[in-house]
């Protein structure tokens, strides 16, 4: 798998997500870090991920600068062209700033920063990032945010069940998240943003594996394709 | 030329900052404040000079940056 993870200034899981990439890499071919002010991405791309942070401060909205960095236009056009495309936390808020999803993520209801191991049902397995996972499966995540209270409009809650793109949603809302949302696919299933972090629970020293499950699920994808 | 951009949370998306701050306005005695929606100003220098243009320049940075147009409303003052 050859695999790219963007950097913003005031990323912060940007390494995690190399690590849990790079499990599926060969060494002669590991993650490429990709800089914000680059404007083209490196060749031959199979996955492109935006990492987790608090990239531009969070300044104006979550992931509002970084979404009209010179680099999204790259990531814009290689999702638009059927890439894979993954984005965690301040990623899932940089993928809604910049319309490759829909909705928004608000501030969470509490108005709390919340950090701590949450549980998630695995909405469906029909995607290329939850295959290797069963439907309605509950696993553990870590969840890290103070802004992941999704929301939209009720004709975009309803398109995205009707057409199952939900792909996890909380068992126990943490944020206020209409209808316990917790990750979404994009129309073609091939873009999916969460706002829990599966590159930090996939060792067993880390305290659990659920999450690796998801970087499998894409890479097995690829290997058989 | 200056402008004035207010940025509104658009009717019906929740509002828990506006939530809390009608809260505390309660707690220091401030009775009969129903409801409290949150936003914020942003005040930009502009070169232009010609006032129908300077909005409407602004109307597209609005589209394009400075407002969230799936969850926020936006109006521009020309000064």
């Amino acid at each position: 798998m050859r695999a790219a993870v963007i950097q913003f200034p005031g990323s912060n899981c940007d390494r995690d997500m190399a690590v849990a990439l790079n499990r599926f890499t060969t060494k002669k071919d590991p993650v490429k870090m990709v800089w914000h002010k680059e404007s083209g991405l490196p060749g031959n791309l199979d996955l492109i991920a935006i990492p987790g942070g608090f990239s531009f401060g969070d300044y104006l909205r979550c992931g509002a600068i970084a979404a009209r960095s010179p680099i999204m236009n790259a990531v814009i056009e290689f999702a638009n062209n059927g890439g894979y495309v993954l984005g965690v936390c301040n990623g899932f808020q940089v993928l809604t700033e910049s319309g490759l999803l829909p909705g928004a993520l608000m501030r969470n209801s509490n108005l709390k920063f919340i950090c701590k191991n949450i549980q998630l049902k695995v909405e469906t397995q029909s995607s290329n990032f939850t295959s290797c996972y069963s439907k309605n499966e509950i696993i553990n995540t870590p969840i890290a945010h103070h802004d992941g209270n999704y929301n939209a409009d009720k004709d975009t809650i309803k398109e995205l069940k009707d057409h199952d793109r939900i792909a996890f949603s909380y068992v126990d809302n943490p944020n206020g998240s209409m209808g316990n949302i917790a990750g979404i696919l994009s129309e073609n299933r091939r873009v999916l943003g969460m706002m829990p972090h599966p590159e930090r629970l996939n060792d067993p020293m880390l305290g659990g594996i659920d999450g690796n499950r998801l970087f499998q699920s894409i890479y097995e994808t690829l290997v058989t394709s | 030329m200056k402008a004035r951009v207010n940025v509104t949370l658009k009717p019906g998306v929740l509002d828990p900052q506006g939530a809390a701050v009608r809260h505390s306005l309660g707690s220091l005695g401030f009775a009969g404040v129903d409801k409290v929606r949150q936003g914020k100003v942003i005040e930009l220098d502009l070169t232009e000079n010609d006032p129908i243009k300077a909005k409407s320049q602004v109307e597209d940075m609005c589209e394009k940056l400075l407002a969230n147009t799936v969850i926020e409303n936006y109006s521009v003052e020309i000064l």
